[in-house]
């Protein structure tokens, strides 16, 4: 009995998959477990393994193509069957399917990202505006959910869009101006926007313009740190990374400090039991934050080779969402590039974010008034203000510049 | 500049017209030796003599047919009908010879006609004898079909549709005659098919032509105190219609209401509606408003006949509609 095979969740955030590779073709037995498809979703390329059993009929959603979850992209079966009956089931189907891509229950689980989207399935929630209305709240990157229409049956209409406009001057709060729209010359290059492209851009907005940012900065004689990693790559005769020191710095820094490991829910704070750190990671398209895990009851050494799997994945574009998801504090470090220092977004769940500069020798003032030369590193702690007060950051920081300063602090 | 009536300028441009072409011709009720029934061709016959100004039996269906006929043996022809009520019996002869002759010909035949004649709501005269019109002409084609409001357009239109090769239904008004305004001394025509703005605004956009501009002109001037500004656009011409000036119109106001004296349904308001709406539809702050003579024919209660018409309080009330302020 031929039966369709459906697009799934592979990621907790996607609507669509993209086939980008059939790895069987029409014709061939397929095993339960058998890898299908590569698909890829908004942040990564994942492997479709079959669940199903039989021989791969027919491909529905070719590569290059694009599926909604729920959809069929392809009908497995016995060889020979006739598929006309399902295929005109299919066609049906996909007439009766909304424009919004609602098929089945929302997986979306991540918070952090919400997507409006108008004309959902119940009419109570439909935003009613003029056509003028719609068109200048587009024009104006505002978002009509978030306004109360004057006019019948709540209607948006022209004059409530002009009233946001100038509350959101005013304020300086709210949606930026985001969608301001300028015809392109004719050497101008006009780029669609990735899915990948689209949720970093939401998510770091949401961060920037829902958390109240602030930012702390100060410098750390890396001396003694890079002194023990000397130590440490000798012994173990191979390199660990800056990268992983600090990881487990931190990591020690916040158990001493637990508020530091938390996410602001609105009504409730919720701290997480688990050290999980993201460390953000740069890709051709596009960033991806790859987390490890419970840092806090891991040692460098198993923290430095997670890491480095980790980055290996990011770079290729294969991991899978509990890898890139969920981190309750982000380091991002671009000391590599020879920046001094630089402020950094917070990545939501988390409530800071970590920004490392480049390690240097500098002329250094030590014991009273000797001037000696040291290498250091400049850290700038952004943090969400509703979650971590000033003087709790500044402790943080400072315990966490004392450790770098003299690892055997991790001890005491 | 001169002011003189709607009836003069008619009767200027048709004496201008039939003094620079022998082949414009003048026939209708009473329009020789009487001057007109509402005295529009006065002093016509004295000039011209019966040969080009023609008293005819009160059979509207046979001399707007010799009219029809004379077009297509080349001469130029104005009917007169003495209402437009009364051109109901010529509508065969409208509808199906002169709107399709060049059609059907292949362009052989022209008919180079004007039919023209008081149309719309007066005073006093019932159902029968005051009614809009218009959009029995408006719907066919192969037919012209203008309404001028005022003494300048009436002139310029009327040589326009004298000159005109194709049939033109020229609507004119009883209580419209008496109207007076500038009309300049010498020649000048309007085109056929080009709207006017009779007044600029910046905050509703008012559709309307023939005898309503009147009260559209007082509405606006009472929305003014209260600190509205309307933009008036006279259609002028109802057929060909000159949209891109109503779309112009609209896309700076955001807000449009028709105003027709006709019936509501499947008329020259309700068509500009739908294109507005259809066109302008990204510029639309509000629906679209029609006001028009309510859906029955004319009372003769004068109270009712009153009330039934497109009134400075309907056209106020529904500029407030699309404005959102009541």
């Amino acid at each position: 009995m031929a039966e369709k095979i459906l697009m799934i969740a592979l990621s907790p955030t996607m609507k669509t998959g993209l086939i980008s590779k059939w790895e069987k073709k029409e014709g061939e037995k397929v095993e339960s477990g058998d890898l299908l498809c590569q698909v890829e979703t908004d942040k990564a390329t994942m492997d479709y393994e079959s669940i199903q059993e039989g021989t791969l009929l027919k491909i529905l959603v070719h590569e290059g193509e694009q599926a909604r979850i729920g959809s069929p992209i392809a009908i497995i079966g016995e060889g020979g069957e006739d598929i006309s009956d399902l295929l005109s089931d299919i066609e049906t189907d996909m007439e009766g399917i909304t424009d919004d891509g609602k098929i089945g229950p929302e997986e979306d689980t991540t918070s952090s990202i919400s997507i409006t989207e108008t004309g959902e399935e119940s009419s109570g929630d439909r935003v009613i505006a003029s056509p003028l209305a719609r068109r200048m709240a587009q024009q104006q990157g505002i978002d009509l959910s978030l306004i109360k229409g004057s006019g019948p049956r709540g209607r948006i209409i022209k004059r409530d869009i002009l009233e946001a406009v100038a509350r959101l001057e005013k304020s300086n709060l709210g949606m930026p101006k985001t969608t301001s729209q300028i015809l392109p010359t004719s050497s101008d290059e006009v780029i669609q926007v990735s899915t990948k492209r689209r949720i970093i851009a939401e998510r770091l907005a949401e961060s920037k313009y829902s958390a109240p940012h602030y930012y702390l900065r100060l410098k750390v004689l890396s001396d003694n740190f890079m002194e023990a990693r000397k130590l440490l790559n000798i012994t173990l005769n191979k390199k660990v990374s800056v990268n992983a020191f600090i990881v487990k710095f931190v990591a020690e820094a916040i158990k001493r400090h637990p508020i530091m490991n938390s996410t602001w829910q609105g009504e409730t704070i919720l701290r997480h039991a688990s050290i999980d750190i993201g460390l953000a990671v740069a890709q051709n398209d596009g960033l991806i934050t790859p987390v490890v895990r419970d840092c806090g009851n891991k040692g460098i050494i198993e923290i430095d080779r997670e890491l480095k799997e980790l980055i290996d994945k990011a770079l290729n574009n294969q991991l899978t969402p509990s890898e890139y998801s969920g981190a309750t504090f982000t380091i991002s470090n671009l000391g590599s590039y020879g920046i001094e220092e630089f402020t950094a977004i917070i990545n939501p769940p988390g409530s800071a974010i970590l920004a490392i500069g480049k390690m240097g020798k500098e002329p250094t003032i030590v014991d009273g008034d000797k001037i000696e030369i040291r290498t250091l590193m400049t850290l700038t702690l952004s943090c969400d203000h509703r979650v971590i007060d000033g003087a709790v950051g500044a402790a943080f920081l400072k315990d966490l510049k004392d450790i770098m300063e003299n690892p055997i602090r991790v001890l005491y | 500049m001169p002011i003189i009536t709607y009836r003069d300028a008619l009767r200027e441009a048709m004496d201008e017209e039939m003094a620079r072409d022998e082949n414009v011709i003048l026939l209708g009720e009473e329009v020789a030796e009487y001057n007109g029934a509402y005295k529009v061709s006065q002093g016509l016959w004295d000039k011209y003599g019966s040969g080009r100004v023609i008293d005819t039996p009160i059979t509207e269906e046979g001399f707007t047919g010799v009219g029809i006929g004379a077009a297509m043996a080349g001469l130029r022809p104005i009917v007169e009908w003495m209402t437009v009520n009364f051109s109901i019996m010529a509508l065969d002869q409208v509808i199906n010879n002169a709107a399709k002759m060049r059609y059907m010909s292949g362009g052989q035949f022209n008919v180079p006609i004007v039919f023209r004649g008081p149309n719309g709501p007066a005073e006093y005269l019932a159902a029968q004898h005051s009614q809009a019109l218009q959009t029995l002409f408006v719907h066919i084609p192969g037919l012209k079909v203008v309404a001028p409001a005022t003494p300048y357009d009436a002139k310029g239109l009327l040589k326009s549709a004298i000159r005109d090769d194709n049939p033109v239904i020229f609507l004119e008004g009883e209580l419209m005659y008496q109207w007076k305004g500038e009309v300049p001394d010498g020649e000048y025509l309007i085109p056929i098919g080009k709207a006017d703005i009779k007044r600029e605004g910046e905050d509703v956009t008012i559709v309307t032509y023939s005898k309503p501009l009147r009260v559209v002109e007082e509405a606006a001037a009472e929305l003014a105190k209260r600190g509205i500004e309307a933009e008036i656009v006279d259609l002028r011409s109802l057929r060909p219609l000159d949209e891109e000036t109503i779309y112009r119109s609209v896309k700076k106001t955001n807000r449009c209401v028709v105003v027709d004296e006709s019936w509501p349904m499947v008329s020259v308001a309700s068509h500009v509606g739908w294109m507005v709406s259809r066109n302008c539809f990204d510029d639309l702050d509000a629906p679209v408003e029609l006001v028009t003579s309510e859906d029955v024919p004319m009372p003769y209660n004068h109270r009712l006949e009153l009330a039934v018409q497109p009134s400075v309080e309907k056209v106020i009330k529904a500029v407030q509609k699309v404005m959102y302020l009541v």
